[in-house]
């Protein structure tokens, strides 16, 4: 009976959600250039190998120009082919910025969600560590993390998910507790309903708008850090294409080949930006007040 | 008011204590062989272990960590591991640059971000509104360091009317000021607007302009002061973004701040240096973020009565 009466309702709220969005031209072309990217970081293997093309130094194909000799983005200083790395690059990048959004998701939500639905010594407490970790900026945290643990992808993943966990159990956590004390919640508990089980079918999905946003915009945020994270040489351990430890190859060399330098800062502001507009345009199509 | 001033510093303190131990425990998680690294090749077992003994680490992780806060809160951050000579004086010669940097690079995001804002939510809509927000959603979106290097390709290398790299004159600062305060100041615009947005709606504007208060001064009087606390806190929060960006822009013009300090303590595996620069780092956002909770209670009497009363 309970599910007869939620499913259509919530089905209609996404459907309208679904509608405002789809009315937001700039949200509607972020999403269309973020798939765009999505594709060629999917399918790069189509279009090159990644071997060959994107991680084995060539001396007789150094710096050609865009265009030159089928080579789409011109090469670079150990004669790469730059399309290749730039979409390798789009994969190492985003896979990276899923796994580390996907991951304080799930454990912000987690902490988030039990210490609100709780509340009292276990609260206190773990908002307090949070209060320490949100202490130090994340870029400055996610440093020291790499400090401690050494350069590598795994890493790096690790100490962006600690300096992004925080956050998220703040979010998670003011977004609970706007919904606790709603009298469907109330009746889930005369109900007899086990915690756990309103936790995960009563608060969470009705806490989710402001969550999902949070995690969009963070997704930009985390790509824009592992980029500058690379650049200063505690990202994505060269010669794999990352965008920002190739920013950081090519610096040397930017007076001459200034295509060098453009090319990957044009990619990672091309995703961030289209990943912005699709944020920006699912906080006005969850919450329509704000925009008027 | 004394009291509320008391009661915030109880607070900052546990904070900066838990940061200190968070940061030393993570940095604990050091490779273990950073004796043969700071001895380099030639590092016999004999001389590792001796090292080790004299750095303190082969004591148990809590007497280190006690060791070190106990020279820290006397003033005496310790020796650099890679170089061996004392930090103090190293490091107090880092603090100005960063200083500057933040300094100047939070002055322009004012300036800029709030007016533009502002005009932005006054006029919704209008052909400035959706310029401004434009530009705003592309300027946070750009990475900071990529922005460096193009002003520097620009203004230092082709035209060469400021200087690229280095430290020490007002030239020097103005690139990592441009480069620090864009994104900075495109959320300012972003949030200044939407905090006034809300503002424009509420009973007490549609009251004053009703009785007929000069444009001007609705703006100014009812307006922009209640927008004032948001906006206060959103300058905290840049603050610490500013700060932690800082370490990538003081890299790409290889100012030397205390960002670039941290960086090679990291890349030397010297675990004072970087203890020291991330605690500083630390203090200063919480120091700052105090005064502004204080600054609070002399804008919004609101909060001063709380205080008064009680």
């Amino acid at each position: 009976m309970k599910t007869a009466e939620n499913v259509p309702k919530r089905r209609g709220q996404f459907a309208a959600i679904c509608y405002r969005f789809s009315r937001n031209r700039m949200a509607m072309l972020g999403l269309a250039v973020f798939l765009v990217v999505a594709f060629f970081a999917a399918a790069a293997p189509m279009f090159a190998d990644y071997e060959a093309d994107a991680v084995k130094q060539n001396v007789y194909t150094k710096f050609f120009s865009p265009g030159q000799e089928g080579h789409i983005l011109g090469t670079d200083m150990y004669g790469r082919d730059l399309f290749a790395r730039i979409i390798f690059g789009a994969r190492l990048s985003l896979l990276i910025a899923l796994s580390t959004v996907g991951a304080s998701l799930v454990l912000g939500c987690l902490i988030g969600s039990l210490c609100a639905y709780y509340g009292g010594w276990l609260d206190t407490i773990t908002m307090r560590i949070v209060d320490i970790f949100l202490a130090l900026p994340m870029t400055l945290m996610a440093v020291t993390v790499v400090a401690a643990l050494g350069t590598s992808t795994t890493n790096l993943i690790i100490s962006l998910t600690i300096s992004m966990v925080p956050p998220f159990v703040r979010i998670v956590r003011s977004a609970v507790l706007q919904v606790k004390g709603s009298d469907y919640i109330e009746a889930a508990v005369a109900y007899g309903s086990k915690d756990m089980r309103i936790i995960l079918t009563h608060v969470l999905p009705n806490a989710i708008g402001p969550i999902i946003v949070q995690a969009t915009l963070n997704l930009a945020s985390v790509l824009l850090s592992v980029a500058a994270l690379g650049f200063i040489g505690l990202g994505v351990p060269s010669p794999q294409p990352e965008w920002g430890t190739m920013l950081a190859e090519s610096k040397a060399q930017m007076r001459y080949y200034p295509w060098q330098v453009i090319i990957p800062g044009v990619a990672i502001a091309v995703t961030v930006l289209s990943i912005n507009l699709i944020g920006d345009g699912l906080r006005d199509a969850l919450d329509p007040k704000l925009k008027n | 008011m004394l009291k509320y001033i008391s009661k915030r510093v109880l607070i900052l303190i546990p904070v900066l204590l838990g940061v200190s131990f968070l940061v030393f425990a993570i940095l604990a998680m050091m490779p273990a062989d950073v004796a043969s690294v700071q001895l380099g090749v030639s590092a016999t077992p004999e001389g590792i272990e001796k090292w080790n003994e004299e750095h303190g680490l082969n004591d148990p992780f809590l007497k280190r960590y006690f060791d070190y806060m106990g020279g820290l809160l006397t003033g005496d951050p310790g020796v650099s591991w890679s170089s061996n000579t004392p930090i103090k004086t190293e490091f107090v010669q880092r603090i100005p640059s960063t200083m500057a940097l933040t300094a100047g690079t939070i002055v322009l995001v004012i300036l800029l971000g709030v007016p533009v804002g502002v005009i932005s939510a006054i006029k919704q809509y209008s052909i400035f509104d959706n310029i401004s927000r434009l530009l705003a959603m592309l300027l946070t979106s750009l990475p900071a360091f990529w922005l460096g290097l193009l002003l520097m390709l620009k203004f230092a290398l082709e035209l060469d009317i400021l200087p690229a790299t280095g430290g020490g004159s007002f030239s020097h600062y103005i690139l990592p000021w441009i480069t620090l305060s864009t994104a900075m100041a495109a959320q300012m615009i972003r949030m200044t607007r939407s905090t006034m947005l809300e503002v424009i709606r509420a009973d007490y504007v549609q009251t004053a302009r009703a009785k007929g208060a000069r444009p001007v001064r609705v703006v100014m009087v009812h307006e922009l002061r209640n927008a004032l606390l948001p906006i206060i806190t959103v300058v905290g929060i840049i603050l610490g973004q500013t700060l932690g960006g800082a370490i990538v822009t003081e890299t790409i013009f290889a100012l030397p701040g205390v960002g670039t300090y941290l960086l090679q303590g990291i890349f030397k595996y010297d675990m004072p240096v970087v203890m020291i620069s991330v605690l500083f780092i630390a203090a200063v956002i919480g120091v700052i973020n105090l005064l502004i909770d204080i600054l609070y209670m002399y804008i919004d009497p609101r909060l001063r009565s709380q205080f008064v009363k009680g």
